[in-house]
């Protein structure tokens, strides 16, 4: 961590995006995570994913719960509201501001103590509602801040730093994002900001649930020789199945792309997914294909990333409920309180 | 032989039935048919955990004079419960009257003979006429209520009415429900000898409803400004967020059928109380409804919402506790619960409602209490007000009445310059300003957390910052005291220095006692204290007579726990009467506790609690 705090004030010459912002604008409080932590990196690939898609910072609104990953939210994107829940409850609160205020941006910040252990029921139960969120996972496959505990996704014979090994089958939340409905999944390496900038880019403008879980290794408690959420470990175990590019229909992006086979996905608010394969048999639009995959390959000890699985056309919890466009915190009292003929009605109706 | 109970508009009807049977819709024919004669009713379901088979029955107190409460006793027993009978008939007052049905011959020893008996062939009269076997069962019991009605003296005229109008778009059920009313009516014309009980059309029931306070509290919430329901099925409870599902549907569905509100079931109930917060962080209306179980679920976030100031409303229907308990049961057991729910220092205001009406005003009030003092409103129901049918005043709205958002700075104030700090105080009252997300491109954000925070929001573990906000939150305590709905006194003929205080449900059985109380002589002031937490008036209550008697419908005297606690009382000055069998308290219980504990010890000191 730095101790020294950035002035506020902006060089005139900083770069800005197409609403005028500049990357500052989109930093937060200075960390009081460890120098060299994963989640630094994580919370520094979100502001420059909220640069490049020219979000109005204001716009977004930042949950997490409990952990180093849930203290982040406090170190990216300050003008923007945050909320720091109760332990493993992050999802439920999003939940109901998301359905207090349709028109925010919704990005959920969690670890893997909050969200496979202590919080798996509201993560199971969000992903099934289709909230439109994105909720990345910090995974790091160990409890930090109280000094090292294995987590529920640490892999069984991972080693902790004092030597005990894991005795319980990990909990892979891709796998299970897939099969409770995500409709945008994704694993990531908080080393790999080329691939994570992007994959949160998508995430962000998907409507619908995106899952992120983004191994980012604990430089305090789990980034020794025996552990499989090391930085060395994941480098060295790393299958990405594919390379994203976000294209922002208000920013098209011209770049040169490295061969393989590209596919174009448009998301429903005119976002372009550009994919570029880099395993021949592997289809993000089949989320079975995307289960049978990641099993095989969580087999063969290797970490599965890119974008995983995404449905363009998904749909969210306020289509299931058919909320009307206006959010329901800017109702007005003549939408919500009914005429006083209405109750005379109803008394007369129990009479 | 015991002489025929003889009584005009003053009795017990009891129908003892097996749940799942269909006889609840024809035992509210009954009690609404009594009402629409103007003869106000007391109606009360007793009814097991359970889904089919179990025994459950239907309690009719009719109560010219209008005592609503329970009255204890039975006079007429309708048993058609041969699983229940024994107790059934023994719990009939003696010279009462046994209705049964005798299509199947009982031997002599399952009747007593200080009570009189009645018999009609239910099923062999409903047998000659359908064919169907569902058809049966239901018709079987709209046949005992014409068998009533004819002993009784039920106007006709009011029952087909009543069929026509609940029978209303499915028309083609009106015809045979008359037909089964009718077989019964004739059948006791013929054969049935007159009784000493009547019904006589009266005057007494006014423009008042009869209505469940759970339907009450939701259609309150509609009305209050609700957006958002997030909740778990839990009994007591269940009704509320299904009223409130269907009253939204009814008054807040736009043309093209989108909905301006949203309902959530939830994986549990703190998934439920933290969409609530999220929700009410975002600037809706929000609220849950549970029952104690779901309280207990609910504690962490609810401290939560104590120190990070989030409004939320939760509507507690109170069953009997602890643990599952006696879910279909009434108590006032979750005081203690819901007022200190939470780790650390914590308290919440809790609103008593008496009544549906009551359920209906608190249901909408809990709402700006919440978005003005930025923390938890408990509605605190009873199972015996949400679940039963309460002849009540009807509801009233003002149509020049305005939701209180509370201090919400908007974009204009921020854009304007407004200073914003999230727990300043800056109006003297202890209540901080708030933004929602989303608001100002530059000013007003804030990081909500349950971590200690100073007084702009900022993590902080210095204890001046801490003490600070614990300080305040405890003077904002202070000021809700003004808003809270206050206490109702109701005063003895004489001068005394006796009184006593309640909550809730026991109202009617209070009111009724109180009368009692006076035509014995004994004058006893009385309090209804309505709201959480206390205000002066209830300390000065309790200064102002030697002893209070604290009665309530629990095992630990709870709200006197909270008297003592909160105003410094000497416990030795209130006098505990508990009722916590999970039967609604009556006025026979409250008449002969006092009786006893007035006559006892002199000194108050002394006076053990009864039970």
């Amino acid at each position: 961590m730095t101790y020294i705090a950035k002035p506020s004030l902006h060089h005139p010459s900083l770069e800005k995006n197409a609403q005028g912002y500049t990357r500052r604008d989109y930093e937060g409080r200075i960390s009081t995570l460890c120098a060299g932590c994963g989640h630094d990196s994580i919370s520094a690939a979100i502001v420059q994913a909220c640069f490049e898609i020219n979000l109005a910072p204001h716009r977004l609104a930042k949950f997490s719960g409990i952990g180093c990953s849930s203290k982040t939210p406090d170190y990216f994107v300050s003008p923007a509201h945050g909320f720091n829940a109760v332990h493993g409850r992050m999802p439920s609160v999003l939940t109901g501001a998301n359905i207090a205020a349709k028109d925010l941006i919704y990005l959920g910040v969690s670890g893997d103590g909050d969200s496979a252990s202590i919080g798996l029921g509201q993560f199971a139960h969000a992903v099934r509602r289709g909230v439109n969120m994105t909720y990345i996972v910090e995974n790091n496959g160990v409890y930090g801040l109280t000094k090292g505990q294995f987590s529920a996704t640490s892999d069984r014979g991972s080693k902790a730093k004092r030597g005990a090994e894991n005795k319980d089958s990990p909990i892979d939340l891709v796998m299970l994002a897939l099969q409770l409905g995500a409709t945008y999944v994704g694993r990531s390496f908080s080393g790999d900001k080329t691939q994570l900038v992007p994959l949160i880019k998508g995430a962000l403008l998907h409507k619908g649930t995106a899952v992120l879980d983004v191994i980012s290794p604990c430089v305090a408690f789990n980034n020794h020789v025996g552990s499989t959420k090391s930085f060395d470990y994941v480098r060295e175990h790393n299958d990405a199945v594919n390379r994203l590019d976000v294209i922002t229909t208000r920013a098209p992006i011209e770049a040169e792309y490295e061969p393989g086979e590209l596919r174009e996905v448009e998301q429903h608010d005119g976002t372009i997914l550009r994919l570029r394969k880099l395993e021949a048999d592997y289809d993000a639009s089949r989320r079975n294909m995307a289960l049978a995959y990641l099993g095989r390959k969580a087999a063969a000890g290797e970490i599965v990333t890119g974008l995983l699985y995404v449905d363009p056309e998904a749909g969210d919890l306020h289509d299931a409920l058919n909320t009307v466009d206006c959010p329901l915190n800017k109702l007005e009292d003549a939408e919500l309180v009914p005429p006083v003929n209405a109750l005379e009605k109803i008394n007369a109706g129990l009479r | 032989m015991t002489k025929p109970i003889s009584a005009t508009n003053d009795f017990v009807v009891k129908f003892a039935n097996v749940n799942g049977s269909g006889s609840a819709s024809a035992n509210g024919l009954f009690a609404k048919a009594i009402l629409r004669m103007g003869v106000p009713v007391g109606a009360r379901n007793i009814f097991p955990s359970n889904i089919q088979g179990l025994p459950t029955w239907y309690e009719v107190r009719v109560s010219e004079a209008g005592w609503l409460g329970r009255r204890g006793g039975v006079d007429l027993m309708v048993a058609m419960n041969p699983q229940t009978w024994d107790g059934d008939v023994a719990g009939i007052e003696a010279g009462g009257y046994l209705l049964y049905d005798n299509s199947k011959p009982l031997p002599a020893a399952k009747f007593r003979d200080d009570i009189t008996i009645i018999s009609a062939p239910l099923t062999d009269l409903i047998a000659s006429e359908f064919s169907n076997p569902r058809e049966r069962q239901l018709f079987k019991n709209i046949c005992y209520v014409g068998v009533l009605a004819q002993l009784l003296g039920i106007e006709i005229d009011v029952v087909k009415q009543l069929l026509t109008e609940e029978f209303k778009g499915k028309d083609r059920l009106i015809a045979p429900n008359l037909k089964a009313f009718e077989l019964g009516r004739s059948y006791a014309e013929a054969n049935i000898a007159p009784i000493g009980l009547r019904l006589r059309r009266a005057d007494k029931v006014g423009d008042r409803i009869f209505v469940e306070g759970n339907d009450a509290a939701a259609l309150g919430a509609v009305y209050g400004g609700a957006t958002f329901c997030a909740w778990y099925p839990i009994t007591p409870s269940t009704s509320l967020a299904e009223s409130f599902q269907k009253y939204c549907r009814q008054l807040r569905t736009d043309p093209d059928g989108k909905a301006r509100y949203a309902i959530v079931q939830a994986e549990d109930e703190i998934a439920s109380i933290g969409m609530v917060m999220g929700a009410g962080w975002a600037g809706s209306r929000a609220f849950t409804c549970t029952s104690g179980p779901g309280i207990s679920l609910m504690t962490e976030f609810i401290g939560f919402s104590y120190y990070a100031e989030i409004p939320a409303v939760i509507f507690d229907v109170q069953r009997g506790g602890p643990s599952t308990g006696m879910p279909t049961r009434t108590q006032q057991s979750d005081l203690l619960a819901a007022a200190y729910a939470s780790h650390g220092d914590t308290k919440h205001p809790m609103l008593f409602p008496a009544n549906p009406t009551e359920a209906f005003e608190f249901g909408a009030q809990a709402f700006d209490l919440a978005d003005f003092f930025q923390t938890t409103v408990f509605v605190m129901l009873e199972l015996d007000i949400g679940m039963q049918e309460w002849l009540c005043e009807p509801f009233k709205w003002d149509p020049a009445r305005k939701l209180n958002r509370g201090k919400v700075l908007t974009y204009e104030h921020l854009e304007q310059g407004v200073p914003f700090g999230r727990y300043r105080d800056v109006d003297g009252d202890a209540v901080p300003y708030r933004t929602l997300p989303g608001t100002h491109p530059t000013r007003g954000a804030y990081f909500t957390r349950g971590s200690s925070h100073d007084r702009d929001a900022r993590y902080s573990e210095r204890g001046e910052d801490y003490t600070e906000g614990m300080q305040r939150l405890l003077r904002k305590w202070e000021t809700m005291k003004g808003y809270l709905p206050g206490p109702i006194v109701r005063n003895a003929r004489h001068p005394t220095r006796d009184g006593m205080l309640y909550i809730g449900s026991t109202g009617p059985a209070m009111k009724e006692a109180h009368h009692a109380l006076d035509e014995l002589g004994i004058h006893i002031n009385s309090m209804r204290v309505r709201s959480f937490p206390f205000c002066d008036e209830v300390f000065d209550f309790i200064r102002n007579h030697d002893q209070v008697f604290v009665v309530e419908q629990n095992r630990d005297a709870q709200l006197k726990t909270l008297l003592v606690n909160e105003g410094g009382i000497d416990p030795a000055r209130l006098v505990s009467i508990l009722h916590y069998d999970g039967t609604p308290i009556t006025a026979r219980f409250i008449v002969k506790a006092l009786k006893s504990k007035l006559r006892a010890v002199p000194d108050a000191a002394m006076r053990e609690n009864v039970t």
